[in-house]
């Protein structure tokens, strides 16, 4: 078969991408050609601003090496500019005369300074600052002259005039607007900023509005004439006063351009389905980005629809900023500058330097602006993606997530206090230096690179705030968390939510049939995303949809834990934690009758069998006689209780029998992620009432309901939720909250998390003041529930396949 | 010379799992059936921390092993990147329903990686289970 042919115009890193993203899933498809206007091969245009101030060298930046095209066999066309497309015979046509004929063509022309179309601005000594060439221009004239003036205050502007101070210029930055980069900072920030780098030396001319540029009689500029008259000595102007998309070529193949050239979510530009443009160059919905993750993620879709596997949509990104200047934080995301309608939290401490402003609109987070204190831009950033209420944590927003109970292991504020050797993820033990290696040294932007790359938050995600945050402050201003939404894994683009709502709204019922609906890209899914899809369908469809043991873990195929050695622990349950002789009894006969080497208790005061060997669990299960605990299971694991009212001094209510009701009306109750229980009966909290999923407190006039408290990687206290009078009560609103949880908590999230998505008020809004809304949700609770099997001991009901427990013998074949 | 051996029918491995195979000696072989019907043979042994891949959720032609989640290549026996590290393959053929392993490689193959261990036995070096034992390695 003869390949097709794929043109790439511009060589940049979200064009090469695009091709690296492709040759990763269908590498023998098209012949491939690049034409890249500037002389070299792709490098990280990001890093221009180290480069600059002597913190890299050019060699160091470089993405794809030349020997990169070659194995790949890329045809590159370096330092050839093509002139024009002819969309009719398919050929594209460079300054050299060179033609390549083309099926499929992308587009990635990038952008263009903006030049200030003032006098003068031709005269040597006056460039704007894009590539490698302009670099190299400026660290050249550091070693020749001495004063140097910035136009534009913005985040280029700034880098260019720090990197000349370092490079020893005098250096003036000239900025129209009237506080520095006010396109990501209020004017408190601004002025902040201003104030930190005229201490490192930097002078600033600020609301100063260029006239012309002025020249010797060598053609070389000497100054600036301003309107007001003034006048400042220049021996180089820098012009970094914003970027325009470079639309020149497609506008001359008359693709539809308006402030960029038009494409739609396939990337694929709306005039010619068969040019692809991705990048600074491109306008999707109006927007043409100039941050790298938006534009990785363009280039996967991008590479996705080229390779015709036909699926994958861009939808977007929301985008962040950071200044390159080290020394310097600040952060910016959203609607920082707040107006209409929102209301803002503002903490200045002009002293001290620091100064944080947090927007609000209708009870979410819209935008945040933070100089001087950064750490939790990362936590703030993720509030804003997520768009989650905040009404339930608004008094202590401000401080940041350490501050939202206790930070546990997420430790958001850690990682800039880290040192290198200090351990990031505890899974896979990845050092925060290792992390900061790769993302330096592969050029890395994405928290999916680094996972890939580093195997940091691959595992239990607990350490993915912090490695988010290493990114941020690694790759610098270019980070941002795109896309939008979170896919489940790489097997969709779907989120969970999608997923949720497709299950629900077209009646699926098979995990076949939710992959085809739902165009998954692989065959059977992964280790991820099976799981959950089970649970969404026999979570929606009770009783409906069936339940498939391949895609449970093995805790829930098997009915008991796998322990570190491939044995597994055996959990039976005993209601509200109390037990009777016979109980006890039997249970010592099986550890003595199977050899088991450990008996323990556990936290949630329940025995442990440890060290069942996997052929022994159905027998081991059928002799101790009593019901699985489930302690394995993605389900309600235990009630605890202390003793209350019935043996206690102080206890003001029968604690133990509430816990047995409780648990009695909702074992077998499966749900995203374990659930547990107390029961105390007396403020006291002897049964730890206060960190679990569902918290019930005695009192003298009733009890006291808790919600969202976890034990677990980050100990959450519960929220007060509700105080009711009768048993009766705790069981309609205990079970009614984890109904709830149980119809909208996405899988593997525990109710702490839920909870910190949709927010309390939302649950408040559905349990306490919906009456009616409160018993169906109980009601379908125990429709659920009712007739479920134990799989212990209604193991073909439970769909156990107790195959698994017995091995084949070859010899046995044989005979 | 191969010896092929009848283990079991390709229906007794359940779609997207596996069943083990015990050896005279040495831990067991995990046979694999994905969902195109395709039957792979493995030691049961991730490469990683020893867990029992038999005991994995099973996808394409992968297993994702149960105690730390690491993607083993059925075809190859080698951890996905970034994870490194391979478990031995065995011969493995499907004939007429049946699925055959070479009894040679069943007796043989491996014999010197054993399973790991926990619990009181493993830190007291107290005498375990037999199985658990260190076995000497043996010449293939």
């Amino acid at each position: 078969m003869k390949k097709m042919k794929l043109v790439m115009i511009g060589n940049g890193m979200a064009g090469v991408r695009t091709i690296e993203e492709l040759l990763k899933i269908a590498p023998e498809l098209y012949d491939i050609t690049v034409f890249g206007a500037e002389p070299h091969p792709n490098y990280n245009r990001i890093l221009l601003s180290p480069v600059l101030a002597g913190e890299q060298t050019l060699d160091e930046i470089v993405l794809n090496s030349w020997e990169w095209y070659e194995q790949n066999r890329i045809r590159l066309h370096a330092g050839r500019k093509v002139v024009e497309i002819d969309r009719v015979r398919r050929v594209v046509r460079a300054d050299d005369g060179t033609e390549e004929p083309y099926d499929r063509l992308l587009l990635c022309t990038g952008s263009n300074p903006f030049i200030l179309p003032v006098p003068g601005k031709d005269l040597q000594g006056v460039i704007a600052y894009r590539d490698i060439a302009d670099t190299n221009t400026m660290i050249e004239a550091a070693t020749k002259y001495r004063k140097a003036v910035v136009i534009g205050g913005g985040l280029l502007g700034l880098e260019a005039a720090n990197g000349l101070m370092k490079r020893g210029m005098d250096v003036s930055v000239v900025h129209v607007m009237p506080w520095l980069m006010e396109r990501q900072l209020d004017d408190v920030a601004g002025k902040l900023l201003q104030k930190s780098l005229e201490e490192r030396g930097l002078k600033f001319l600020i609301g100063a509005q260029t006239q012309e540029l002025v020249g010797g009689d060598d053609g070389r500029v000497t100054g600036i004439r301003f309107k007001d008259g003034t006048q400042v000595d220049a021996d180089l102007v820098v012009m970094a006063v914003g970027i325009r998309p470079n639309t020149e070529l497609a506008e001359k193949a008359r693709l539809h351009c308006n402030r960029g050239i038009v494409v739609n979510d396939t990337m694929q530009t709306v005039t010619d389905a068969r040019i692809y443009s991705v990048g600074e160059c491109a306008a999707h919905r109006g927007i043409a980005y100039g941050l790298v993750a938006p534009l990785f993620e363009q280039a996967k879709v991008a590479a996705n629809h080229l390779a015709q596997f036909g699926i994958g949509r861009y939808t977007g990104s929301l985008t962040s900023t950071k200044l390159k200047v080290t020394g310097i934080d600040l952060f910016s995301a959203g609607e920082f500058m707040g107006g209409e309608g929102t209301e803002q939290i503002v903490m200045s401490d002009p002293f001290g330097g620091v100064y944080k402003k947090l927007v609000i609109k209708d009870d979410k987070l819209v935008g945040a602006c933070l100089y001087g204190d950064t750490v939790d831009g990362s936590y703030y950033f993720k509030l804003l993606r997520e768009g989650r209420k905040i009404g339930d944590i608004r008094d202590r927003l401000m401080f940041g997530e350490s501050n939202l109970g206790d930070a546990g292991h997420q430790g958001q504020n850690r990682a800039a206090a880290m040192a290198d050797a200090d351990e990031v993820c505890g899974c896979n033990g990845v050092s925060k230096g290792a992390i900061c290696k790769a993302i330096k040294e592969k050029g890395l932007f994405t928290l999916d690179d680094v996972r890939k790359h580093t195997k940091a938050s691959a595992s239990c995600g607990s350490c993915t705030g912090l490695v988010e945050q290493i990114i941020m402050f690694t790759a610098g201003g270019d980070y941002s968390a795109a896309p939008k939404k979170k896919a489940v894994c790489g097997c969709t683009d779907h989120g969970h939510q999608a997923v949720r709502d497709a299950i629900r709204a077209n009646r699926l019922l098979t995990i076949p049939d939710t992959m085809r609906f739902l165009e998954w890209r692989t065959p059977n899914g992964c280790a991820t995303c099976r799981p959950a899809l089970n649970y969404y369908l026999i979570s929606t469809w009770p009783k409906e949809a069936r339940d498939d043991p391949q895609s449970r873990y093995i805790n829930e195929r098997s009915h008991a834990n796998i322990q570190k050695d491939g044995t597994y622990s055996v959990i039976p349950r005993m209601w509200g934690g109390e037990t009777t002789a016979d109980e006890l009894r039997r249970i010592a006969d099986v550890v003595d009758k199977y050899r088991i080497p450990t008996v323990k208790v556990t936290g949630g005061q329940r025995i442990d069998l440890l060290g069942v060997k996997k052929e022994d669990l159905s027998n081991v299960w059928k002799d101790i006689g009593m019901p699985s605990g489930h302690a394995y299971a993605k389900a309600l694991r235990t009630v605890k209780t202390c003793v209350g009212s019935e043996w206690c001094r102080f206890g003001t209510q029968d604690s133990t029998q509430m816990g047995k009701d409780l648990e009695r009306a909702l074992w077998r109750m499966y749900a995203p992620h374990k659930v547990k229980l107390a029961v105390s009966g007396c403020p006291r909290n002897c049964a730890e009432s206060g960190i679990k999923d569902v918290g019930v407190i005695g009192v003298d006039s009733g009890w006291e309901l808790y919600v969202g408290g976890n034990g677990g990687i980050k100990t959450e206290a519960g929220q007060f939720f509700c105080k009711v009078r009768t048993s009766a009560e705790v069981l309609e609103y205990s079970g009614a909250f984890l109904q709830l949880y149980r119809e909208e908590g996405w899988y593997l999230e525990r109710t702490v998390h839920y909870l910190q998505r949709v927010g309390l008020d939302h649950v408040k809004a559905r349990i306490l003041d919906d009456h009616e809304g409160r018993q169906a949700l109980w009601e379908r609770l125990q429709f659920s529930l009712d007739g479920e099997p134990d799989p212990w001991f209604e193991q073909r009901e439970a769909l156990v396949d107790t195959r698994q427990f017995s091995k084949l013998d070859a010899a046995a074949q044989e005979a | 010379m191969s010896d092929w051996t009848v283990i079991c029918r390709v229906d007794d491995i359940p779609v997207l799992g596996a069943r083990r195979v015990a050896r005279p000696r040495g831990v067991d072989v995990a046979v694999f059936r994905n969902g195109e019907d395709q039957v792979f043979a493995l030691l049961d042994r991730c490469p990683h921390k020893g867990g029992p891949l038999s005991q994995g959720i099973v996808f394409g032609t992968s297993v994702a092993c149960p105690l730390h989640n690491q993607t083993i290549g059925l075809d190859d026996g080698c951890a996905k990147a970034p994870d490194e590290g391979c478990t031995p393959t065995f011969a493995c053929r499907v004939e007429d329903g049946n699925v055959l392993l070479d009894a040679g490689e069943l007796a043989t193959r491996a014999l010197d990686l054993a399973a790991p261990r926990a619990g009181p036995t493993a830190s007291r070096g107290a005498v375990g289970d037999a199985t658990f034992e260190v076995q000497a390695p043996h010449g293939e």
